[in-house]
């Protein structure tokens, strides 16, 4: 599962030689004209997944005149517009925000699950697959469904909201996909090595720490990644908490405003829209690995 | 009692206090935010309540009003029905063939395989945002390059007819997750089965149909069902692409009638944001809630019965 983004060995394409029995040939032309086939199909679904990243970038870097026009490429590259996006007033805390709300919340999230997840996939109890059950019932539900009583509790009586806390102090009590996920690796490990640790002496808080965590960090890397880019990515709680105080804004929830702020101007927003973006395609970069397995963690191994 | 078994008792308490210590953080979390406000949820679908003056009891007045006489609620629900039916389907058929497409690529891999996979990082505001620039229908390169072809011009995000596909069209661009489910389950089919159908005379087809089919079917149910709880939940994709369609300028304190245009592009979650937050009726977005919660717990009781290795422990 590790490399299945990275290159496997390259079949080098054959045209048909001369010199061949028929049949041999035949063969050989069938398998070029596969590979034609299977690698021009890929470069057409290529272009459709990779053009809108390239037009968003060519756009971001026009000016405002031309990106009302119907032109694919800039005259003159304007790379001040991303200045000007940075500069933009908000938009730095936007960042701060965000980066607040992801890692503390991804802190959070880990310090709170490990154990949970540990306990559902070894220990034995009463009710353990009942609370499995709630556990999924818990992931798949809608925010939506208990964000009316959940906004009044930190409005009415905590009164947080204009701030990003009622979305951060709840990841201090665990969230169900990190669960799940990490459920589903932990079950992968044989329970011997935990046991061999146990005659030596070691307490189930130990032997979680020192033995389980440490086989674990593919699947730990993947639920961080994926809890820092879920509350990267979130709308809906900014919008239901924050959206009264602007220096609470996320960059998901202020870009959607920064339209608003630069009405026609479409170079300035998708520059705002290609700055929103660049950290998480960075970042995929160096932590492919961990998507993947995180992807396939959720799949292929339900 | 002998010495054994009191040391029995104790051991047992100590693993009773051991299991209780590691699930309290979820505990805790599954109760506080999760059954108190779904108990409250469904108290305040029975209460007139705008969030100010004290709520008062009415009945099933809320649920009447939501069923009958609130003009967004059953577009909402057919929206919901279309997109559960085309847009997921599509995603799991288009998921299906790339997945197939990319274990066939010999040359470059590696770059398709990013390539495929990147969009489905890109941030949903984000993403929206670029689509509903890259589709406008006046100066988007998506019509610009239609024109240049000859081709027809639709006016996707503000054309009540087009909306919908728009949106199809910008979740069949996130389709990387299900391309790697889908691929790492093909490279799971045994070798051997597809080497005993071709001697067989088995063609590709034969092949696809009789080796692969059978092996990836649980994935392809565990992504139809998954699709559709995620079709449950849509939200941020619609209400962006509609405010910004219709040039409503976000941020706070703005109205915005949602499912522009011509509610084409409502959804169920949306309906809770405005009846509760904009309309301050709290019972209203009880009701609606509530509808949700029902829908998502039917798909979600289905994929546990079906994929029953979930609950899989290895003891």
């Amino acid at each position: 599962m590790s490399n299945l983004l990275i290159d496997r060995e390259p079949e080098v394409p054959v045209a048909p030689a001369p010199g061949l029995t028929a049949a041999g040939r035949a063969a050989r032309r069938t398998r070029f004209l596969n590979w034609v086939a299977v690698h021009s199909l890929a470069l057409a679904a290529a272009l459709f997944f990779v053009l809108p990243f390239v037009f968003v970038f060519l756009t971001a870097l026009m000016s405002d005149q031309q990106a009302l026009t119907r032109d694919l490429w800039p005259d003159t590259w304007h790379w001040e517009n991303l200045r000007t996006v940075w500069d933009t007033p908000g938009f730095l805390t936007w960042w701060k925000n965000t980066i607040l709300y992801a890692g503390l919340g991804t802190v959070l999230t880990l310090v709170s699950s490990i154990p949970v997840a540990y306990a559902l996939a070894r220990f034995k109890f009463r009710g353990r697959n009942f609370a499995m059950l709630l556990v999924i019932s818990t992931m798949m539900l809608p925010p939506q469904v208990v964000i009316v009583p959940m906004y009044l509790f930190w409005a009415k009586q905590l009164h947080l909201s204009g701030t990003l806390w009622p979305l951060i102090i709840p990841m201090a009590f665990t969230d169900a996909f990190s669960i799940f996920l990490l459920r589903q690796f932990l079950l992968t490990i044989p329970k011997e090595y935990v046991d061999a640790a146990k005659v030596d002496g070691c307490g189930d808080l130990k032997a979680l720490l020192r033995i389980v965590l440490p086989m674990a960090k593919p699947a730990v890397a993947a639920v961080a990644l994926f809890q820092f880019f879920s509350c990267w990515n979130d709308y809906f709680g900014p919008q239901i908490y924050a959206s009264e105080n602007p220096a609470a804004w996320t960059l998901s929830y202020g870009l959607e405003s920064f339209k608003g702020a630069h009405h026609t101007n479409w170079n300035l927003t998708m520059a705002a829209t290609l700055l929103v973006m660049a950290p998480v395609i960075i970042l995929f970069f160096f932590a492919q690995k961990a998507f993947i397995e995180g992807v396939t963690l959720t799949g292929v191994k339900g | 009692m002998t010495i054994i078994s009191v040391g029995l008792l104790r051991k047992r308490r100590r693993e009773r206090l051991r299991n209780l210590a590691f699930l309290s953080p979820w505990l805790i979390g599954v109760s506080v935010f999760f059954l108190y406000p779904l108990l409250s949820t469904v108290y305040f679908s029975f209460m007139k309540y705008d969030g100010f003056t004290p709520p008062t009891w009415v009945g099933l007045k809320n649920w009447t009003y939501v069923f009958s006489d609130y003009p967004f609620f059953w577009p909402a629900l057919r929206n919901t029905l279309w997109l559960v039916i085309v847009m997921v389907s599509l995603r799991v058929l288009f998921g299906l063939g790339i997945g197939l497409l990319i274990t066939k690529v010999k040359t470059g891999a590696g770059f398709f395989r990013t390539a495929f996979y990147l969009p489905y990082l890109a941030p949903p505001v984000a993403a929206t945002m670029a689509f509903a620039f890259l589709l406008n229908p006046g100066t988007g390169p998506v019509n610009n390059i239609l024109g240049s072809l000859g081709l027809p011009q639709p006016g996707w995000f503000n054309d009540p007819h087009w909306s919908k596909p728009a949106l199809t069209l910008l979740a069949l661009w996130g389709i990387g997750d299900l391309m790697v489910i889908f691929m790492a389950s093909l490279l799971d089919v045994p070798m051997d089965q597809y080497e005993a159908a071709s001697l067989d005379g088995a063609g590709w087809w034969q092949r696809f149909r009789f080796v692969t089919m059978p092996n990836i079917q649980p994935i392809v149910l565990f992504a139809v069902i998954t699709g559709v709880i995620q079709t449950m939940q849509y939200y941020t994709q619609p209400l962006v692409a509609g405010k910004v369609a219709s040039g409503v300028i976000g941020g706070s304190g703005q109205q915005f009638e949602p499912g522009y245009p011509e509610k084409s592009t409502l959804t169920l979650p949306q309906l809770v944001y405005h009846l509760g937050f904009q309309r301050f009726d709290t019972g209203g977005a009880c009701v609606i809630a509530l509808v949700l919660f029902a829908l998502a717990m039917v798909f979600t009781a289905f994929l546990m019965r079906r994929g029953s290795g979930f609950l899989a422990t290895d003891d």
